[in-house]
């Protein structure tokens, strides 16, 4: 099960283990393991130095089927232990690997800190609207009215957005993706790898058995052009087949809306530039929704800040240079001691 | 009893073998550093001590409720002491909450020094009083000692210019220097701990030497009105370095001892509990020693942040009190479950749920060996002593490592906080354990398991070749990926069980603290009981009494010769701060006829409690 000996230059292929892969035939999850293959593959990835540690669920099932080190480990705490990890040996390349449950549900306080704290790994939101593993309870990110197991009549309760929610916490690198797009994926898994500090991507994934098509209204083929827009750094917000539409402030009010250049006078001057490192830009695209407007893909925000393991072995590297060789012996002997005959 | 001073002629300093002081107040009044530093001067007089502080749940409760009324007391001698003493013989009440709360504990005759001062209409009425007890004659039945000790502080600080309220601070110094008369202490290591402390405003260090200073001449002029005034010698303990050390240091120290005997950096994760926090402050000090330490958002996380570390290949360490513990069980079945080292410290405390915060008990050792879902074995180990904290985690760290396994290492509130004389170890000298990390990808799964130890390999992330997943879902014997495979889940749980169960056989012996190896009864103990059953035992048996005294360290795996050592005695007594749960264990496994002895009031027993347990036992 181990290469021994490694080929020159890593394929996508090298990065898949020998585990016989156990999620339903047509999940999204397949199209994400897939893509982060090819991701690792592109940057060539030390195997060896490369880490995805995981909670319960379906998506957790993730690390097994990756030629790396993994830690599947229990139900929404996958970010603490990925901390105790990363502050343990900061030269690995921590990736977590969460679904909406455990993210959000038994495990968004670790989320909410990890994310605070600033630690720097990958957290990888598989977010399919549903519990997949306990066989299709609604979630925390379900929308208001779906109908499940738990929730015959329809759920009550509103749907938290897991982008906000990650903004809200202080995340300064939040994206999304979607699970069929496989040329976008691996591009915004790299951008999360080379973002340093705490990388919080969604990525809409599509639970075939208990969730099928909720995502269908921005990711068929058809809907994509009018319902989703590809949010790049210092490039006007247009989408649209022949991308004529765009994002700009609505006037005299503190929105965005939709707006099409070439009529009602509108030109290219007047849609916005993505600027990946404005908070309240990315803030105003992450709450977009179809149809009104497009659901935002795409690094949204990316503006880097200091580490959290980075500023504590600071601080251990500090206290060892002004304690260069510490000495048990001498700390128990420093303070008032006394010797008996 | 323990701790009784003889009072007689006037004169000369009269010897005593031993002494219990009580110095109670509010929160506020400094009555915890008073206790330190009396602590201090005595260990550098040579004595042998023991000490209890005991704090209130609130932080700063209303001034001169009995509620928040703060105690710290400390037993002394020249002899051997074992507990912090059943009866005080002193006690120095601040207020008159202090004098309510703690009278019924005092023997008639026991000496009183309350500060008049404090005994306003105010504070009389708030501790339920209805006549001020210091002029009503009912405390006739002690020896009183009355003095406005706030006006004497106030005055004895007049010339250095603190605000009204910063000098009043300063009473708690000057009741210490007039107890330090009383005992014939030097007050010079006070005066420099003063000073250091207040090194950036000598206006208050000087207020408070003074004030220790006119305590201490009040006594030597006035005579405490014809008091007596005593000496304590030096105890004949073992010679050697000493130094005072609380529990919590001790686990501090031990913890970084073990790693460092292991090789191993060390990862500590804790979050805010009393009385476990302090040993995440103390941590957190220790940088240097290659120890990062980890203030987490809840206890689940900061188990998970251990575990994770102890991934990573460092020595991954927890601690929390029993409500936190309870936290981070589903953890630690994954610890067990992908057989990773793990620590977790449980420095108990009383009571289900929040219970009595700061007070003490020993109850969780069910939580310990039995509290996880499925067959889920680990090692328990309890330390006995402050001191003993020390080498209790260096063991919890020397099996983890060698076995792969977590190790709950309890310790309780009172031992956390009390401290004790110590011998300090020339840590050098001690034994070293060094992991040693798998490398070598020829053959190598992650559950190849040594034959011996029936540990599986430890292969850290970062390591070329050896690249593996671990995961809670059960793994396959031969090969550590996962397997639902019923024959397999069998064998999985038989080699956790028996890997946890060899353990006995690399474990010491069981020994006999106290006595012989057989006879009519036993005592067995475990954690904090240790101070009160060691002193009772020696005194029934200097009575003449068939009684010997067993203290275990190993919980889980017990000493494999546990069970035929008890079966030598005809009886087998069980105190515990708990309702009987170390009892539980010892008939499961040994079919002894135990009988418990048990106290859960969140005081630690004294030791009468455990003499009359003997007795009733030994039919007298
Ligand atoms: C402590 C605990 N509680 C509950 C469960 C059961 N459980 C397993 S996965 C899961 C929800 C999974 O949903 P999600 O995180 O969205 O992942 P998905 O299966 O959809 O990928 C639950 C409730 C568990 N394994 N552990
Ligand atoms: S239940 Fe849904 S999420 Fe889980 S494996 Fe099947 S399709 Fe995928
Ligand atoms: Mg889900």
């Amino acid at each position: 099960m181990n290469v021994a000996t490694r080929p020159e230059k890593l394929q996508a292929k090298d990065y898949a283990s020998d585990q016989e892969v156990r999620w339903c035939p047509g999940c999204g999850d397949y199209a994400i393991v897939r893509a982060m293959q090819v991701t690792m593959a592109e940057l060539q990835a030390d195997p060896a130095k490369t880490v995805f540690i995981s909670g319960i669920g379906c998506a957790a099932r993730f690390p097994y089927y990756m030629a790396t080190y993994g830690f599947h480990t229990i139900h929404g705490r996958a970010a603490a232990i990925a901390t105790g990890t990363k502050i343990a040996n900061p030269e690995l390349d921590v990736w977590v690997i969460s679904g909406d449950g455990d993210a959000l549900s038994i495990g968004g306080n670790h989320l909410l800190h990890v994310l605070r704290r600033n630690v720097n790994l990958q957290y990888i939101l598989f977010n399919n609207e549903i519990y997949g593993l306990t066989k299709g309870q609604y979630s925390p990110t379900s929308r208001t009215g779906t109908k499940s197991p738990s929730t015959p009549a329809g759920s009550v309760d509103n749907p938290v957005s897991p982008t906000l929610f990650a903004l809200g916490c202080g995340a300064r690198f939040v994206a999304r993706g979607v699970d069929t797009n496989q040329k976008h994926l691996p591009e915004v898994f790299k951008r999360a790898q080379a973002h340093i500090g705490a990388s919080f991507v969604e990525v809409f994934q599509n639970c075939i058995v208990y969730n099928d098509g909720v995502y269908d209204y921005f990711t068929e083929k058809d809907a994509v052009p009018d319902n989703q827009i590809l949010c790049e750094h210092g490039k006007p917000l247009l989408y649209g087949k022949d991308k004529k539409k765009g994002l700009r402030v609505k006037p005299g009010a503190f929105e965005i809306e939709s707006v099409t250049v070439g009529e009602n006078g509108i030109t290219e001057g007047d849609i916005l530039v993505h600027d990946e490192t404005s908070k309240m830009l990315a803030t105003m695209l992450c709450s977009m929704q179809p149809p009104a407007l497009p659901m935002a893909i795409g690094v949204i925000y990316c503006n880097p800040a200091p580490t959290y393991e980075d500023g504590l072995h600071a601080q251990i590297a500090e206290a060892k240079a002004a304690a260069p060789k510490p000495s048990l012996n001498a700390l128990l002997r420093r303070g008032p001691t006394w010797t008996i005959e | 009893m323990e701790g009784s001073a003889t009072v007689a002629s006037k004169s000369a300093r009269e010897e005593v073998e031993d002494v219990v002081v009580r110095f109670a107040g509010d929160s506020g009044d400094g009555v915890q550093i008073t206790g330190g530093q009396f602590t201090l001067t005595t260990a550098l007089a040579g004595n042998d001590l023991a000490t209890f502080p005991d704090f209130p749940a609130e932080i700063r409760a209303p001034t001169g409720t009995t509620f928040g009324v703060s105690s710290f007391q400390i037993h002394f001698g020249s002899r051997e002491i074992r507990t912090a003493g059943d009866q005080p013989d002193v006690l120095v009440a601040f207020n008159p909450a202090a004098l309510t709360v703690h009278l019924k504990d005092l023997n008639k005759g026991a000496l009183i020094i309350a500060d008049s001062g404090a005994f306003t209409d105010r504070n009389l009425k708030k501790a339920g009083f209805t006549t001020n007890p210091l002029e009503d004659g009912s405390l006739d039945a002690y020896r009183l000692v009355s003095i406005d000790i706030t006006k004497a502080t106030l005055e004895s600080v007049k010339p250095f210019g603190l605000s009204q309220k910063e000098a009043v601070r300063c009473k708690n110094m000057w009741a210490l220097g007039l107890v330090y008369w009383l005992y014939d202490r030097d007050r010079k290591p006070t005066n420099d701990w003063l000073a250091g402390r207040f090194a950036k405003r000598p206006e208050i260090a000087n207020s408070n030497i003074a004030a220790v200073n006119a305590g201490h001449s009040y006594g030597e002029t006035t005579e405490l009105s014809g008091e007596q005034s005593y000496s304590v010698l030096p105890a004949k303990i073992k010679a050697g370095l000493y130094r005072t050390v609380t529990g919590i240091e001790g686990l501090a120290y031990g913890l970084v001892q073990g790693a460092q005997s292991a090789e191993l950096n060390m990862t500590f994760a804790g979050y805010p509990i009393t009385p476990a926090s302090s040993l995440l402050h103390t941590l957190s000090r220790l940088k240097a020693f290659d120890v990062v330490t980890f203030q987490a958002e809840d206890e689940i996380a900061a188990c998970c942040v251990a575990l994770g570390a102890s991934y990573a290949g460092n020595l991954g360490v927890t601690a929390s009190s029993g409500p936190g513990v309870a936290l981070k069980m589903e953890a630690i079945g994954l610890a067990l479950a992908v057989e990773l080292p793990l620590i977790i410290v449980n420095v108990q405390r009383a009571g289900p749920s929040t219970g009595l915060p700061t007070k003490t008990e020993q109850s969780d050792l069910y939580q310990s060996v039995y509290g996880r879902n499925a067959d889920s074995p680990l090692v328990v180990v309890a330390a006995n002593s402050p001191s003993d904290c020390f080498y209790t985690a260096i063991e919890a760290v020397r099996l983890a490592t060698k076995y792969m396994t977590p190790v709950i290492l309890l310790a309780d509130g009172y031992m956390a906080n009390a401290s004790e004389p110590w011998a300090i170890p020339d840590v050098d000298t001690l034994p070293k354990f060094p992991v040693a990390f798998r490398t070598d990808p020829d053959g190598f799964h992650p559950f190849l398991r040594d034959d011996k130890t029936l540990a599986r390999v430890w292969a850290k992330p970062g390591t070329d070749g050896l690249e593996h997943r671990i995961g809670g879902i059960e793994k396959n014997y031969n090969s550590g990926d996962i397997s639902y495979e019923a024959d397999n889940h069998q064998k999985m749980t038989d080699v956790r069980k028996a890997k946890i169960d060899g353990i006995a056989n690399d474990i010491p012996d069981q020994t006999v603290e106290i006595g012989k190896e057989s006879g009519e009864l036993v005592v067995v103990g475990w954690g904090s009981t240790f101070g009160p059953i060691s002193r009772a035992v020696t005194r029934m048996r200097a009575a003449g009494k068939d009684v010997s005294h067993v203290h275990l360290r190993h919980i889980w795996p017990m000493p494999k010769n546990l069970g035929p050592l008890l079966k030598n005695y005809k009886k087998v007594l069980v105190p515990e701060m708990n309702t009987g749960q170390l009892i539980t264990v010892l008939r499961d496994k040994f079919l002894v006829p135990a009988v418990g002895l048990n106290k859960v009031s969140g005081q630690p027993f004294k030791i009468s409690e455990i003499e009359d347990g003997i007795n009733g036992q030994l039919g007298q």
